[in-house]
């Protein structure tokens, strides 16, 4: 193909791709390297309010925000270099947990961005296997399953996954907190002193089967899409020399399907590094907290009204480049495949 | 019933995205309890308990206002307000929650319009700021202490007043065998652990922020404080660190616990029998002090509503015209045990003893600065940590300093 014609066809993606992607890319990153700070100043305010009998009224210095001629208040964007990103990662206590006195890890565990690194990493890795474990397992179950009911069976599998996130999570909360029907259940019948949200190993245990529930339907789908194109020349013959069953699955079926699964790993690893809902839906942030939570807790406004966008910022760019790292191994592999040989 | 407990749960799981209430009253219907005709559309925003759906209720008399209730009302305010137009004519706040839109400039002086509508309010509720009027309170909140009445009788304890003897009643209850836990508090991450942990902080003489605006959580205060907390858990739910106002409400509803220092605004549904089994046998009482004879461990905070800058004079004129019709008397005298009113006709019952208990008794005034609530913040961030065992007492404390000054940093407060 000539040069002229592949630009010509690609360019409208990456018109696209350039607004779209790069462009707010390039804004994130301009943004956590900057920080604004709002001005003030030292005055004297009064300030009244309701006692019981009467109004108690104090007259106080403070500083309070300068506001400029159209009525906002006056702010300084500042270029901080890195700074954001030393705040989030907390770089100077990585320095004293590892220092001779310091405690390690143990002490590394317990700031905010390592410890939502630790559980992002720990849910992604656990995850992936078994949502393409069970994905294919149901795939495998539903394609030998009777020709007359496999579109319901189709439909039933596919249920969990067009449920929403938020609402999943609140559902399966409400079956386990405090006594839900489910924890209710199981302290009559096993032990009395059960509770799901009181630490956070349950709340992890309950987020990792949320999500192999209800993102298993994706992996299945795919797959279940995958074997309707197995070659059947290739599975009769391999009968025919006598294959078992296992056989058939492991040097037939598996190749065949090796690009989807390679698919659906891609997907799901950047799905499950974002995990969000279930910390919002769950309300575990006492216990367990994720990367994406922590981006999204300095976007809210405090109790100034004020969002921490050069923070929010560092920890998007620093999520993105986690999910990059977590994909080179499965890009080049696609790579390798699809470069052309010779 | 159905639709009460679903209102009261939906926000506190953060997961309320405007609930509308009580959307613009029937025309023709209730418009004869509003002494003015309403022409233009107002919206409203402001937070979901009892007193704001009386409130709001009286509002859409008036016709044409359509108001949200709404318990996550905060992280909207400051953006919605700051729209010109702004998005809506009229906010519901509080001590806290006023401060953000202070901040911005985006709340109007109230000044000319209390002199030309406002005859009927008291000096008391003009809130103040530099002189000016900034905002309209309405109503006292404050946290103070529920108990179960019936059960402390049949036990023969007397009502707690310190925090020594309700943990002294606690470890009564749970020998009785009759209360695995038998107290409740509000400790999820966030304004309730930041709060449970103000009220007993600034009772043992704690100064939060310094006149310089420096921190002083990291003191003997701070650690007395989180030291009282630890032995608060061992008689709360062991899921406490997920329980906010509405779950240690319906707890009470229950009869799971039998004591908690919890919101003055939750007694009027404690004691309703439509939701709850124990109503009537919940007696109000002054938050426990920490020791014999000291202050109320708790804070007082006043609710009311503020008016948008970003508007036509004509329009907040008709907007604070509407604000003062949902506070008159006839919204009072129908709605007298929804709060601990500041308003004419307010008769105080029941279930405004312990609050007015409390304030008798000395509590402090929750400051309304920029500081505390950056402090707010960083304690709601960081005081489970300790409770969990992931930090030490002294390193959650330097903990909260940290993420404190960080903050200041980028509020102008601290260099």
């Amino acid at each position: 193909m000539r040069l002229r014609t592949l630009l010509f066809f690609t360019a409208p993606s990456a018109v696209l791709m350039l607004l779209f992607i790069f462009t707010p890319l390039v804004s994130v990153a301009i943004q956590s390297l900057h920080t604004t700070i709002v001005l003030r100043e030292m005055v004297k305010v009064e300030t009244c309010t309701p006692g019981f009998l009467a109004q108690t009224c104090t007259t106080t210095e403070r500083s309070q925000v300068r506001m400029g001629p159209d009525g906002k208040p006056l702010t300084e964007t500042r270029f901080t270099g890195l700074e954001a990103y030393r705040s989030v990662l907390e770089t100077g206590k990585l320095a004293t947990a590892f220092a001779p006195g310091g405690q390690g890890w143990a002490e590394v565990l317990r700031l905010d961005f390592w410890r939502a690194l630790r559980f992002t990493l720990t849910f992604t890795f656990i995850t992936l296997p078994l949502v393409v474990g069970l994905g294919l397992v149901i795939a495998l179950a539903v394609n030998n399953a009777m020709r007359a009911i496999r579109g319901p069976l189709v439909f039933v599998s596919l249920l969990p996954f067009i449920i929403t996130p938020v609402i999943g999570a609140l559902a399966i909360r409400w079956l386990f907190i405090g006594d839900g029907i489910v924890t209710a259940t199981l302290r009559a019948t096993i032990d009395p002193q059960i509770s799901f949200f009181a630490q956070g190993w349950t709340i992890e245990v309950l987020m990792l089967v949320y999500r192999v529930w209800h993102n298993a339907p994706f992996a299945f789908i795919i797959l279940y899409a995958g074997l309707q194109t197995v070659d059947q020349d290739t599975l009769e013959s391999a009968v025919i020399d006598g294959a078992s069953r296992w056989e058939r699955l492991r040097y037939v079926v598996l190749p065949h399907l090796a690009p989807l699964i390679v698919f659906v790993s891609l997907i799901h690893l950047m799905d499950a590094y974002r995990v969000f809902e279930e910390v919002v839906g769950f309300g575990s942030e006492a216990h367990v907290i994720s990367l994406q939570w922590l981006t999204f807790s300095y976007l809210m406004p405090d109790f100034t009204g004020n969002r921490y966008i050069a923070r929010a910022s560092a920890s998007s760019m620093l999520t993105m480049v986690g999910i990059v790292l977590l994909l080179i191994p499965l890009l080049a592999r696609v790579w390798r495949e699809h470069r052309p040989r010779g | 019933m159905l639709k009460r407990t679903l209102l009261a749960t939906l926000p506190a799981i953060g997961l309320a995205t405007g609930l509308a209430v009580g959307l613009a009253a029937l025309p023709g219907t209730a418009e004869a309890a509003c002494a003015i005709r309403n022409t233009v559309p107002i919206k409203t925003l402001s937070a979901g308990f009892d007193a704001w759906k009386a409130v709001t209720a009286a509002w859409a008399e008036c016709g044409n206002v359509q108001s949200e209730l709404d318990m996550n009302f905060r992280t909207k305010q400051p953006t919605a307000f700051a729209a010109n137009p702004s998005l809506y004519q009229i906010g519901g706040v509080a001590n806290n929650t006023v401060v953000p839109l202070l901040n911005a400039g985006t709340i109007r002086p109230l000044d000319d319009l209390v002199a030309k509508y406002g005859q009927g309010l008291t000096p008391n509720q003009l809130i103040k700021v530099d002189g000016k009027t900034m905002a309209v309170a309405m109503m006292v909140n404050t946290q103070n202490f529920m108990v179960r009445e019936d059960v402390f009788k049949e036990m023969g304890i007397a009502v707690p007043t310190t925090w020594d003897e309700v943990l002294d009643a606690a470890a009564k209850l749970k020998a009785s065998g009759k209360f695995a836990t038998p107290l409740g508090a509000t400790m999820k991450p966030g304004f309730d652990i930041s709060q449970e942990f103000l009220n007993v902080f600034l009772a043992y003489g704690g100064v939060a922020t310094k006149p310089d605006n420096s921190p002083g959580i990291n003191s003997e205060a701070g650690m007395k404080t989180l030291a009282l907390m630890k032995r608060m858990a061992e008689f709360l739910d062991p899921e406490y660190l997920t329980s906010d106002s509405t779950y240690v409400a319906r707890q009470f509803q229950q009869g799971k616990i039998a004591m908690a220092n919890l919101w003055a605004t939750r007694a009027g549904a404690l004691n309703n029998p439509a939701e709850s089994q124990f109503a009537g046998k919940i007696l109000q009482a002054a938050a426990p002090a920490v020791a014999k004879g000291g202050k109320p461990a708790t804070t007082l905070w006043w609710d009311g509503w503020v008016i948008a800058k970003n508007l036509p004079d004509a329009e907040a004129e008709m907007a604070f015209r509407v604000a003062m019709e949902g506070i008159d008397e006839e919204m009072v005298k129908a709605n007298n045990n929804a709060a601990v009113w500041l308003l004419k006709g307010y008769v105080p019952g029941p279930s405004a003893k312990g609050a007015i208990e409390s304030a008798m008794g000395g509590a402090p005034a929750y400051p309304s600065t920029s500081a505390m609530g950056l402090i707010s913040a960083a304690l709601g961030e960081n005081v489970a940590d300790f409770m969990t065992g992931k930090k030490t007492a002294e390193q959650t404390l330097q903990a909260i300093e940290a993420s404190y000054l960080t903050r200041a940093k980028e509020q102008g407060l601290v260099k």
